[in-house]
């Protein structure tokens, strides 16, 4: 049934449709509505068979979330932003004692200074804790990653993070149509830990291991990681025959002209710039690149499904013979550059490539589809550099244009 | 693709109103899309959401900046948020106000900007069903009362299965008596409203 449904929302009912056993979150914006969703169907019943747990920080969350899924649960948190950060040793924990824990990321920057909106900052930060690292491109994918991410964690004894743009997504109300709870009991298994703490037969998770094993644990760790890959893809697939759309994978391919996201549409040109982007960005691009491409622009547009494990391969073959390549970055590595940008230029290396990386929308602020149609046109003319920041105020504290910012005070 | 801000302050249902509008609208048959601006949250703040519909699927997630629609639901709102900002040519602009339409252009600074301006007392309209100063409903009423986008139907059934029971019931009423007033201001029979061209 298709309907109009907040983002969080629409996540949350599909979260409970998957049938955890424990859900442990701590309320931060914007993350919250999802996790007091949750709470009201606990207690409603519709979120049955399953023990919600109030707890008091997210480092608490996150180690109920992994004593749970340890215990042979199936389990789910969310967080964001400092929320995130907070449970880090924990978020490391789960992923090193392959526990496929899934959790939403609403997407938020990092302080200070402190900040409530929407940008990368808090899930770039985690990239490297072993995670899986699914981003949707609008508030129908956010819903239906959650339920591939609970397929594929669980196949791989991995655990899965579904980012979602805060607010810009979460507290959207979109046009969407929800997995069932039938639906998704005939796609998702039941959840069969492969292993369990059990008090008949004690076993050791998360045990410690020194110099003479550390490296090969993380080897193995490394290579899971590249199986990880091919099942993301196979419960992407899966998806897309039994619901009839297309949600997850590891790169978005979009029709050249209409702009709609089609796996059949053909690599990039020779001739293209291509724009790669992560998260709701992707809309926006949409929107803002239709028109270009009736004017004749050569434009392509290319989106980062999965960041981890990324998409070398993936991405090389959607970006065909295109050498120029425009980023738009939501987060940013302070003294280097963008994020998606270094992994973008590691995967492209040795193809002489040229690759802009554009800082956009850091902390909240809107992007604006002229003003990404101004950065491909400038990059097409070559009047680009390396490193840019979309819209940059300069000359003191500047007054918000009217309507243009998310707060328009 | 119709695009519409509402301008309101904290604790108003400004947030509400564009997701109520939102449900309207798809109820309409149009895909529609509702995004809300959050600050810290602070009870009598402006606040501005933004709506749009469309018959294709809605991509960008861009603020609306030309809305065809702008419904102000604080008049105290009119001479320092800039309500006309943006608004495309000859838009419609509805104020609750119990004003008529040229002085809430003077206190807009607006009085030669091309557009429909709409006047509709909807906090008084709404204390009187609802008892509380939540103008959403009566001021999608009046919206549904000029504009083919929404129906009156779908905008009370929107506040019904939102708010079950009396609230609902109290809303749909307030929605009633706004888009009466506004279709009386309409009528061409009608003098000394607040429609102004």
């Amino acid at each position: 049934m298709r309907e109009v449904l907040e983002g969080s929302m629409a996540v949350a009912r599909t979260v409970a449709r998957c049938r955890p056993g424990v859900v442990c979150a701590y309320p931060i914006s914007p993350q919250t509505h999802i996790v007091e969703a949750l709470s009201v169907m606990a207690r409603t019943g519709e979120l049955a068979d399953c023990e919600y747990v109030n707890v008091e920080s997210e480092f608490s969350a996150m180690s109920v979330s992994i004593g749970a899924s340890a215990a042979g649960s199936r389990a789910y948190t969310a967080t964001a932003s400092q929320g995130l950060l907070y449970m880090a040793e924990a978020v490391y924990n789960a992923a090193g004692m392959g526990l496929p824990i899934v959790m939403t990321v609403a997407n938020r920057a990092i302080g200070a200074p402190i900040n409530i909106w929407n940008d990368h900052s808090d899930a770039m930060a985690m990239r490297d804790s072993g995670w899986l690292q699914l981003f949707a491109a609008d508030n129908q994918e956010a819903a239906d990653l959650h339920v591939i991410a609970f397929a594929a964690a669980e196949e791989l004894g991995m655990p899965a993070m579904v980012c979602m743009d805060g607010f810009v997504l979460t507290h959207a109300s979109d046009v969407v149509e929800l997995a069932t709870a039938e639906q998704i009991d005939a796609f998702l298994p039941p959840y069969r830990p492969t292993q369990a703490l059990d008090i008949d037969h004690p076993t050791t998770i998360g045990t410690m291991a020194g110099p003479e094993s550390f490296t090969e644990t993380k080897y193995l760790q490394h290579l899971r990681f590249l199986d990880a890959a091919e099942v993301i893809e196979a419960w992407s697939d899966r998806f897309r025959q039994e619901f009839g759309r297309e949600a997850g994978g590891l790169v978005a391919r979009y029709h050249p002209d209409t702009l709609d996201r089609d796996r059949e549409a053909p690599p990039a040109d020779p001739e293209d710039l291509t724009v790669v982007a992560m998260g709701s960005v992707i809309g926006t691009l949409q929107a803002a690149l239709a028109p270009l491409r009736a004017d004749g622009v050569p434009v392509r547009l290319v989106g980062i499904s999965a960041f981890r494990p990324f998409p070398e391969r993936a991405l090389r073959a959607a970006l065909g013979g295109s050498r120029h390549v425009v980023v738009i970055d939501r987060a940013l590595e302070l003294g280097s550059g963008g994020v998606l940008t270094g992994c973008v230029g590691r995967a492209l290396a040795g193809t002489r490539s040229r690759i802009h990386s554009v800082v956009a929308g850091l902390g909240g602020r809107p992007i604006l589809e002229a003003s990404l149609r101004d950065a491909v046109m400038r990059a097409r003319a070559g009047g680009m550099r390396s490193l840019e920041f979309l819209d940059l105020k300069q000359g003191g504290v500047p007054v918000p244009r009217v309507g243009a910012t998310e707060v328009a005070r | 693709m119709r695009q519409v801000r509402i301008h309101g302050r904290g604790g108003q249902g400004v947030v509400t109103a564009a997701e109520m509008l939102a449900r309207a609208g798809f109820i309409a048959g149009h895909e529609a899309q509702a995004i809300p601006s959050f600050g810290s949250e602070r009870t009598g703040a402006p606040v501005v959401a933004y709506c749009r519909f469309a018959d294709t699927p809605l991509r960008t997630r861009e603020p609306v900046l030309a809305p065809n629609v702008v419904l102000v639901q604080d008049p105290t709102l009119l001479a320092s948020d800039h309500p006309f900002a943006g608004l495309a040519t000859g838009g419609l602009v509805i104020v609750n106000t119990t004003a008529d339409a040229g002085e809430a252009r003077a206190q807009a600074g607006a009085a030669d900007v091309d557009a429909t301006v709409i006047t509709v007392p909807a906090t008084s309209i709404t204390m009187e069903h609802l008892g509380r100063p939540k103008p959403a409903a009566a001021m999608l009423a009046a919206y549904a009362a000029c504009a083919d986008d929404i129906t009156l139907d779908a905008v009370q059934s929107v506040f019904r299965e939102r708010f079950p029971g009396q609230m609902g019931e109290a809303n749909a009423a307030a929605a009633a008596a706004a888009f009466a007033h506004v279709r009386a201001q309409l009528a061409p029979a009608a003098s000394g409203g607040g429609r102004e061209a």
